[in-house]
C-alpha cells in the first residue's frame, strides 16, 4: 500500500542525484558559463527559467497521458489518477516558477516585468487552466477520478488552441534557442552545457518530486480508509453492550 | 428518433422552461446590460475609449452572462431529480449535450442581439461588415455554449459548482474571447480580411469542443 511509484531505495537515490545535479548546475550556471555579451549576468536566469518551462510542459504532458490511461478501460487504475494529480501539481508549481523567473529576467533585459507577448500570455493561461483542474481535484464525490481525467484532457486539448490564438495575436519573445528546427544549440559551448545540464537536473527533480507526491497521495487514501474502518469498529463496539443489555432484559 | 430529433427535444424542453420561468429574460439579460453600463463608468465615455474597446467589452459582458446561462442550464436539472429523469430517458448522451448546448447558444444569441444593439447605441459604434460580425458571433457563441455545457455537466452534481464553473471555464474560453474580439474589431473597423482567419479559428474551436462534448457528456452525466 505504502509503495511509491518507484521503490523506496530508488526514490532516495533519485533525491540525492537530483540534489547533486542541482549543486553542479549552480556551479555550471554561476561560475563555468560566461556572462552574456549583451545581457550580462541577468542571462544566467536562463538556467532556471528554461528548465522550469520544460518541466511545466513535461508535467502537463504526463498528466494528460495518465488521464487518458485512466479513462481507457483496460488500463484503468487509481495509480494513473494519482500520477495525473501529482504531475499537475508539479506542473502548476513550475509554470508559476517560469512566470516569476521570466518576470525577474524581463525586468533588466526588456525593461518591463510583464509584456503582452504570445508565450507569456499562453503560459499565464496555462497556469490558470491547471489551477482550475487542481481545484476540481480537491472536490470529493462519486466519479471524481473520471471527472478529473476528462477535465485534464479538455485542458490539454486547449493548450494548442491557446498557443496558436495568442501567437497570432502578438509575438515579442525570442524564438526557441535549443529546440529549433536544426536542434543545434546556437549558443556558446559552455552555456549550452549549463542549459542542457539544467534540463537534466530539473527532470531528475521532477521525477523525484512526482514519486514523493504520489506516495503522499497513496498515504492519504490509506489513512482515510483506516479512519473509516476505525470509526465503524468504534460504533460497533458502542452498540455491542447495548444489545447485550437489551437481550438480558427481555 | 435520430440524434437531431433527440437534441431538438432536449433543446425545446430547456427553452420552454426558460420561456415559462423567464429567468434568462429577467436576470441574465439585465445582468449583461448592467455590465455594459459599469464599463461606461469605469472608462470615461467622453474620451472615445468606449467606442475603441467596444468589441472587447461586448464579449466580456457576453462571457459573464454565459456563466449565468450555463449555471442556469444545469440548475433546472437539479430540481425534482430532473437529472435522474434525463439519465433514465434513454436519450443518447451526445444528443442531450447537443440539445443543452443548443439551448444555451440560442439564449446567448438573443442576449447578443440585445447587448449588441446596446453597444451600438450607448458606445456609439458603427458596424461596417455585418456578415463577418454575424458569422463571428455564431462561431464564438457555439464555442462558448459547447465548452460551457461541458463544464456545466462536469460540475453539475457538486455543491461548489457556482464557484467552480467560472474558474474552469474562463481560461478555456480565453482564446474564444480573443478571437471573437479581434474579428469584431475588424468588422467595426471595416477591414473584414483581418477578421476571417479569426472566424475560422472560432469555428474550429466550436467544432473541437462540440466533438469532445458529444464524446464525454454521456459518461459525465451517468457516472458523476
Amino acid at each position: 500500500m505504502n509503495e511509491g511509484l518507484l521503490g523506496r531505495r530508488v526514490g532516495i537515490a533519485l533525491g540525492w542525484a537530483a540534489l547533486a545535479s542541482l549543486v553542479v548546475l549552480g556551479v555550471l550556471g554561476l561560475v563555468v558559463a560566461p556572462p552574456d555579451a549583451v545581457q550580462g549576468d541577468a542571462q544566467r536566469l536562463m538556467y532556471l527559467h528554461v528548465p522550469a518551462a520544460w518541466l511545466a510542459y513535461l508535467a502537463f504532458g504526463v498528466t494528460a497521458v495518465a488521464s487518458a490511461l485512466y479513462l481507457w478501460p483496460r488500463t484503468r487504475s487509481v495509480v494513473w489518477d494519482r500520477v495525473a494529480g501529482a504531475s499537475a501539481e508539479l506542473g502548476v508549481l513550475f509554470t508559476g516558477l517560469t512566470l516569476v523567473l521570466g518576470s525577474l529576467w524581463g525586468r533588466p533585459v526588456w525593461g518591463i516585468w510583464w509584456a503582452w507577448d504570445a508565450r507569456l500570455v499562453t503560459t499565464a493561461v496555462l497556469f490558470f487552466l491547471y489551477v482550475g483542474y487542481l481545484a476540481l481535484r480537491r472536490i470529493p464525490g462519486a466519479g471524481r477520478e473520471k471527472r478529473c481525467a476528462i477535465a485534464a484532457l479538455i485542458a490539454f486539448v486547449d493548450v494548442p488552441v491557446v498557443h496558436f490564438s495568442v501567437e497570432w495575436w502578438r509575438t515579442l519573445h525570442q524564438q526557441g534557442t535549443v529546440f529549433n528546427e536544426e536542434l543545434s544549440a546556437q549558443i556558446h559551448g559552455k552555456m549550452a552545457l549549463a542549459l542542457w545540464w539544467s534540463v537534466l537536473a530539473f527532470t531528475l527533480l521532477y521525477v523525484y518530486l512526482l514519486d514523493r507526491r504520489y506516495r503522499l497521495e497513496a498515504l492519504d487514501a490509506d489513512r482515510d480508509e483506516r479512519e473509516l474502518e476505525r470509526a465503524i469498529a468504534e460504533r460497533l463496539a458502542e452498540a455491542e453492550p447495548a444489545r447485550v443489555e437489551a437481550g438480558a432484559r427481555s | 428518433m435520430n440524434l437531431w430529433q433527440e437534441a431538438r427535444l432536449v433543446a425545446a424542453k430547456d427553452l420552454r422552461i426558460e420561456a415559462r420561468s423567464r429567468v434568462t429574460l429577467y436576470q441574465v439579460l439585465p445582468f449583461g446590460a448592467i455590465v455594459l453600463l459599469l464599463f461606461a463608468f469605469a472608462l470615461d465615455p467622453d474620451r472615445g475609449v468606449l467606442a475603441r474597446v467596444a468589441p472587447g467589452l461586448f464579449w466580456v459582458a457576453v462571457l459573464l452572462a454565459a456563466l449565468l446561462a450555463v449555471s442556469r442550464s444545469f440548475a433546472i436539472e437539479t430540481a425534482n431529480s430532473a437529472r435522474d429523469g434525463l439519465r433514465l430517458s434513454g436519450l443518447d448522451g451526445s444528443a442531450i449535450f447537443l440539445g443543452k448546448a443548443g439551448a444555451v447558444a440560442l439564449e446567448l444569441l438573443a442576449l447578443e442581439v440585445v447587448l449588441g444593439t446596446g453597444v451600438a447605441l450607448l458606445y456609439d459604434v458603427d458596424f461596417h461588415s455585418p456578415g463577418l460580425l454575424v458569422l463571428a458571433a455564431l462561431a464564438a457563441t457555439a464555442a462558448v455554449a459547447a465548452t460551457g455545457t461541458l463544464y456545466g455537466v462536469l460540475a453539475a452534481g457538486l455543491r461548489v459548482r457556482e464557484t467552480l464553473v467560472p474558474v474552469l471555464l474562463l481560461p478555456v474560453v480565453a482564446p474564444v474571447m480573443l478571437g471573437a474580439t479581434r474579428a469584431c474589431e475588424a468588422a467595426v473597423a471595416g477591414v473584414p480580411s483581418d477578421g476571417w482567419p479569426w472566424v475560422a479559428l472560432l469555428a474550429l474551436v466550436a467544432a473541437l469542443y462540440t466533438g469532445v462534448g458529444m464524446l464525454a457528456f454521456g459518461t459525465l452525466l451517468e457516472e458523476t
